[in-house]
């Protein structure tokens, strides 16, 4: 609590605060331009080539094409901020309901994916960095470099195949079986917790063996990652001297590597943490268009075979203030978990 | 030199050379240990043997195959491999195999193009922001961080979306989301060579900020650029058949990778050849541009030492 | 133990390091044998003198390797222990101060825990005495509010602080060898003399062996029994302190006439004159 309230914090803050303002506005100008700056017509994305003269004139000043570029943007951020995306030409539906709606399957599919890659991939870089050139850090490096070359939509494919046409180990692909459609009344969205608050064992049954697939294939791409730091830091801590005065107390080695070197490597270890977890945003966009999983990845891909741009743009805004979050996030997360953060 | 320089031994030695005699001899001294030290990474050998087989395959392709990627033998649709088709063929009854080593070409197309866009992109945007400093670098990498904070598929397709399909849009969305990291490592390089002693001497004997920075500056950046983009080449070939496999990438019938897993995808429970070789392909060309980097950077990357 | 025999018997210590290219011998044939009594081992930096400290705890880094004809610690022979056995050994017998708390401690561990967990890992104390202990020992190392300290990181310290809690830690289980390496180099001058005065009186109560490990001379030989002056991995001359003056190794003349002397001042210091002989095998 004294850390929250001394005045070098505040300013910290402040600063943390004003760069991500900064960032926030740096998204919609991008996205802006995607909008209405590189297509060569964005009129034409809108009302469709063979609309009348008349309507084409309408929907520009609607959109307030008639004004400066300026001007225009300062409209889009308001609306933005206001939640405003526009109609989805697809759905027909108001963008920002469509997202809120299919979000939480893909945040279903992160946040399990990276439960996974966190468990496994920590104690594998550790093991490697400890076991450094032999081969269960050669088996390590190969584990993660394949998962740097695997394209996420492939091992998908695979991991159909295998698991559920050959093993039938797992469900297909969608989020629940046929018999379990609308089965759960939606609290949060999110399957496995409805479910399991609503003591539908079933349905959570179900909904699992459809998850895990999916998060598996996303979840190995981030045990590549995360097990590829945590072994470079782990092995740079180990060099510390820190850790000679723990060998020099009679700890045994389980304790010093455990307990000393890796409590030191979880303070960089939160960012990679972050950074993963927004990775695994941008994989579900291909492994839920792989699994036919709702989310906002399949969302934005269906958007984006028909031209539908205020439903791209409004789920790349979506992804971006998720990752600006979360980066966010893991920041104010170290200044806590590091003692020398002031 | 003298005459023993003749002989392979008098070679190493003038190599091994504690105190090189000229700029060559330098230079190639620390090429040559540079490559002692990669060539004690098997994988990393493995890694350039992939790499140089690509390009082989891309050159050669005519050679390797007497079919055109393009024929259609309908009769013969989805054929299994077998001896006269390696890897079978696909749903129009167009070989496989032929494909695949056409599709080397495309894939070696948008690694290259990628890499010549960004990386001087990258170069210099880095270097003069790290060279000049005040506000030039605080708006440049203001930039950067923006473009830093998205992720780089979601952006990407969003360019393409606003751009068009296509393998040159595919291009220019992957080189636009792409180079703010290579402005990163080289500003990173330059902050921490611009105050050398060696710099103020070549400014004091009167060399422009432009010399300085071409003839000093970006030169002693270029081995972590070059390591970065060996290392980045499997994620653009990722990202561009990623954009295939959406049908944002290469349109058909272009034998481009993702574009024939994403045809592939509807036959993949009963004739998994279409869709599964192809991405065997993109597996092993971006596991040789990783192997091939993870060496480079040992051996280029002080840092790493 | 045996009055008569001595602590700790060292005889042709030696530590190699394999590296890419060559063979580097940090140690080469070391001998000397310590009872409980002060023992300096002075050298310059690369002169082994670290390396022969940590042979005696047996962490020397890999690739390191370490050979002697007799490592033996109180009857013990520390070359066959084990590995378990050697950790009983390491901070219960034997423990270490290093040259700079701001690596040395752990810097997200309070500092209190860890002298707590030094003495939890060799006495069957629960975390109540455990800490009590550690209080206890920042109580003896001069810490105006052990409390406050037990409670604060490392980066919360000033350098003389972080050192004292450091002598606070390896005491703690009382061994009956300390070794020094360094332990005030970090130091600013001014703290250097009050650590050293800490340390003094805490080895010389419990009557310990101390391995006092420095670069300083002058220090060496005002605040130990003996001195070890080590060149290149070997042990070049070995005399009481109290008669400095005599010696008889062209090096060691050579590092007392490069110390500037109130008394004598000379124009321009004498720049010590290497002889390769030094570092060769002895007749």
């Amino acid at each position: 609590m004294k850390k929250l309230l001394s005045p070098a914090f505040a300013k910290d803050s402040t600063r943390l605060v004003l760069s991500v303002a900064l960032t926030f506005v740096g998204l919609l100008l991008v996205t802006f331009l995607i909008g209405r700056v590189v297509p060569i017509d964005p009129l034409l994305a809108a009302v469709g080539d063979r609309a009348p003269a008349e309507v084409y004139e309408r929907v520009r000043v609607e959109l307030g094409l008639d004004k400066p570029l300026w001007q225009q943007f300062w409209i889009y951020m308001v609306k933005v901020v206001q939640g405003d995306f526009g109609r989805s030409v697809l759905t027909s539906n108001v963008v920002l309901d469509d997202i809120l709606r299919v979000f939480p399957a893909t945040l279903e599919l992160a946040t399990l994916a990276t439960l996974l890659g966190v468990s496994l991939g920590v104690p594998f870089g550790v093991i490697a960095a400890v076991n450094q050139g032999r081969w269960p850090d050669q088996l390590a490096r190969v584990i993660g470099l394949l998962g740097y070359s695997v394209p996420v939509f492939w091992l998908g494919l695979m991991g159909l195949l295998l698991f559920y046409a050959k093993l039938g180990w797992v469900a297909g692909p969608g989020r629940v079986s046929v018999a379990f459609d609308d089965y759960v009344t939606p609290i949060t969205g999110v399957i496995l917790f409805d479910s399991a608050v609503q003591g539908e064992w079933e349905a959570f049954g179900d909904a699992f063996r459809h998850l895990i697939l999916p998060a598996g294939v996303l979840g190995y791409f981030s045990l590549a990652y995360i097990s590829r730091m945590t072994r470079s830091f782990m092995i740079e801590q180990l060099r510390q001297e820190y850790i000679v005065t723990a060998r020099v107390k009679g700890l045994s080695e389980a304790r010093v590597i455990w307990r000393h070197a890796l409590g030191n490597v979880m303070v960089p270890l939160i960012t990679v943490i972050a950074l993963s977890y927004g990775n695994l945003l941008e994989g579900t966009v291909l492994t839920e268009t792989v699994f036919a999983w709702p989310g906002l990845g399949l969302y934005i891909t269906n958007s984006l075979l028909s031209a539908d741009m205020n439903a791209v743009l409004g789920g790349t805004i979506m992804v971006g203030i998720v990752f600006i979050g979360i980066n966010l996030l893991s920041d104010v997360l170290y200044r806590f978990v590091d003692p020398r953060a002031k | 030199m003298t005459t023993a320089a003749h002989t392979p031994e008098g070679w190493r030695e003038w190599l091994n050379a504690a105190a090189p005699r000229s700029r060559a001899q330098a230079r190639l001294g620390q090429a040559y240990q540079s490559w002692r030290g990669f060539r004690r990474n098997p994988l990393a050998i493995v890694g350039l043997c992939i790499i140089l087989g690509l390009l082989l395959v891309a050159a050669l392709a005519p050679v390797l195959t007497n079919q055109s990627p393009f024929a259609q033998e309908l009769a013969e649709r989805l054929r299994a491999p077998d001896g006269e088709h390696w890897f079978g063929m696909d749903e129009l009854g167009r070989d496989i195999f032929t494909r695949i080593i056409y599709g080397a070409r495309i894939t070696l197309m948008i690694v290259v193009l990628v890499a010549i866009i960004v990386a001087p992109v990258g170069l210099i945007v880095g270097t003069t922001a790290g060279y000049f400093g005040g506000w030039f670098d605080v708006v440049l990498m203001r930039v950067t961080d923006i473009f830093l904070a998205f992720p780089r598929l979601i952006l990407a397709l969003a360019f393409v979306s606003a751009l068009g399909p296509g393998i040159e849009n595919a291009v220019i969305a992957i080189a636009l989301t792409a180079w703010p990291p290579y402005a990163r490592i080289a500003r990173a390089e330059t902050l921490t060579i611009r105050n050398a002693d060696f710099i103020s001497a070549a400014r004091m004997s009167g060399a422009s900020s432009l010399r300085i920075l071409f003839s000093h500056v970006i030169p002693l950046c270029l081995s972590s650029v070059i390591v970065r983009v060996t290392l980045d080449m499997a994620g653009i070939i990722l990202i561009a058949a990623g954009l295939g496999f959406l049908g944002l990438g290469a349109q058909p019938p272009s034998p481009e990778w993702g574009a024939m897993i994403a045809s592939g995808r509807k036959f993949l429970l009963d004739q998994w050849w279409v869709a599964t070789l192809p991405g065997l392909a993109i597996c092993t060309v971006s596991l040789g541009f990783n192997l091939l980097g993870d060496g480079l950077r040992d051996v280029l990357d002080p840092k790493q030492q | 133990m045996n009055a008569g025999a001595p602590l700790l018997t060292v005889e042709d210590l030696r530590v190699e390091f394999q590296t890419r290219t060559q063979l580097v011998r940090a140690v080469r044939g070391v001998s000397f044998s310590l009872g409980r009594e002060k023992l300096g081992i002075v050298g310059e930096s690369g002169s082994g003198k670290s390396q022969t400290g940590r042979a005696i705890l047996r962490l020397v880094a890999p690739p390191g390797r370490v050979t002697a004809k007799k490592l033996e610690f109180d009857g013990i022979d520390l070359m066959a222990t084990g590995e378990a056995q050697m950790r009983d050994i390491r901070g219960k017998r034997i423990a270490m101060v290093l040259q700079d708390p701001k690596f040395s401690l752990n810097p997200v561990m309070t500092v209190g825990k860890q002298i707590a967990e030094a003495y939890r890992a060799h006495a069957s104390a629960d975390r109540a005495a455990a800490k009590q202990r550690a209080l206890d020992m920042l109580r003896a190392v001069k810490m105006r509010e052990p409390e406050r300290v037990y409670a604060a990181y490392p980066h919360e310290l000033s350098g003389g602080m972080g050192q004292r809690a450091m002598i606070a830690m390896m005491l703690a289980t009382e061994p009956d060898l300390l070794i020094a390496d360094e332990p005030t180099s970090a130091l600013d001058v001014t703290v250097q003399l009050q650590v050293l005065a800490i340390l003094d009186d805490l080895v010389s109560q419990r009557g310990m062996g101390l391995i006092f490990i420095s670069h300083d001379l002058n220090l060496v030989a005002s605040f130990c029994d003996r001195v070890l002056v080590m060149y290149a991995g070997r042990v070049v001359e070995s005399l009481r302190a109290s008669e400095l003056g005599q010696a008889k190794h062209s090096y060691t003349q050579g590092l007392l006439a490069a110390l500037p002397r109130i008394d004598k001042p000379v124009k321009e210091l004498v720049v010590l004159k290497r002889d390769p002989a030094w570092a060769g095998e002895r007749p």
